[in-house]
């Protein structure tokens, strides 16, 4: 099984969670983070979030970016799910799973997945507001947030 | 040549998703290649002046400045990101 999939469809967190605690009995921990549409963002409502992702550059940078981890820390599995396309308020955008054999460790590398995930993969938001369409700017703690690590 | 790819508000912007081009001999790196495009005036002036954030790719890994282009390159322009 790949460890990072961009894709339309939404995922089954169960379903993956599962498939994970297949690969081996030395798993003490998983730690799941996923990534949710709000319905408020800077003061507006927003009706519909639209993910943009580059093919081929996309799936690169979240391999570079699980393999980062996987050196970092001592985890036995990392996968990335990236879903693109028109999504709604409270859809899942992106669930981040990480295996390791004590929590703390994946409890790091699932924060760094995220932090690095949100500054260096290229997807972009286009926000579907009651004043029409914005793309989405790119926040300054994102950076410091990945800078930490 | 090389192809241009120009990603998310940026492709908004320039009116284009991209183009192939046929790179000047005397351009070498990413800021030579953006201020050759800059020189078109309009939106390309405004998008990819000095101090913009504008992030480059060069083949799908992410450039800086002095990072070199060469014939045949696939080069995307784009917004900083925004994913997750």
């Amino acid at each position: 099984m790949t460890s990072v999939r961009v894709q339309q469809e939404d995922f089954d967190v169960a379903a993956e969670i599962a498939n994970m605690r297949a690969g081996g009995t030395r798993i003490g921990a998983i730690v799941a983070f996923i990534g949710l549409v709000r319905d408020l963002n800077d003061g507006d409502e927003v009706r519909t979030l639209t993910l943009e992702h580059y093919p081929g550059m996309t799936e690169k940078a979240l391999e570079q970016i699980v393999a980062d981890a996987r050196q970092r820390w001592d985890v036995s599995d990392v996968r990335v799910v990236h879903r693109v396309g028109a999504l709604a308020p409270s859809d899942a955008i992106v669930l981040v799973l990480v295996a390791s054999a004590h929590r703390g460790e994946a409890f790091a590398a699932c924060q760094f997945v995220m932090d690095y995930l949100k500054t260096r993969a290229p997807f972009w938001k286009k926000e579907m507001t009651p004043g029409g369409e914005r793309w989405v700017e790119a926040r300054e703690s994102d950076d410091n947030a990945a800078a930490r690590w | 040549m090389i192809r241009l790819v120009y990603l998310a508000r940026l492709r908004d912007v320039l009116g284009t998703p991209g183009e192939s081009v046929a790179l000047p001999a005397e351009i070498g790196t990413v800021s030579g290649l953006l201020a050759w495009l800059a020189q078109r005036g309009g939106a390309w002036a405004q998008e990819l002046a000095p101090g913009r954030a504008v992030r480059v790719a060069v083949n799908h890994d992410l450039a800086r400045p002095d990072t070199p282009v060469r014939a045949g390159d696939e080069i995307a322009l784009f917004p900083p990101v925004t994913g997750g």
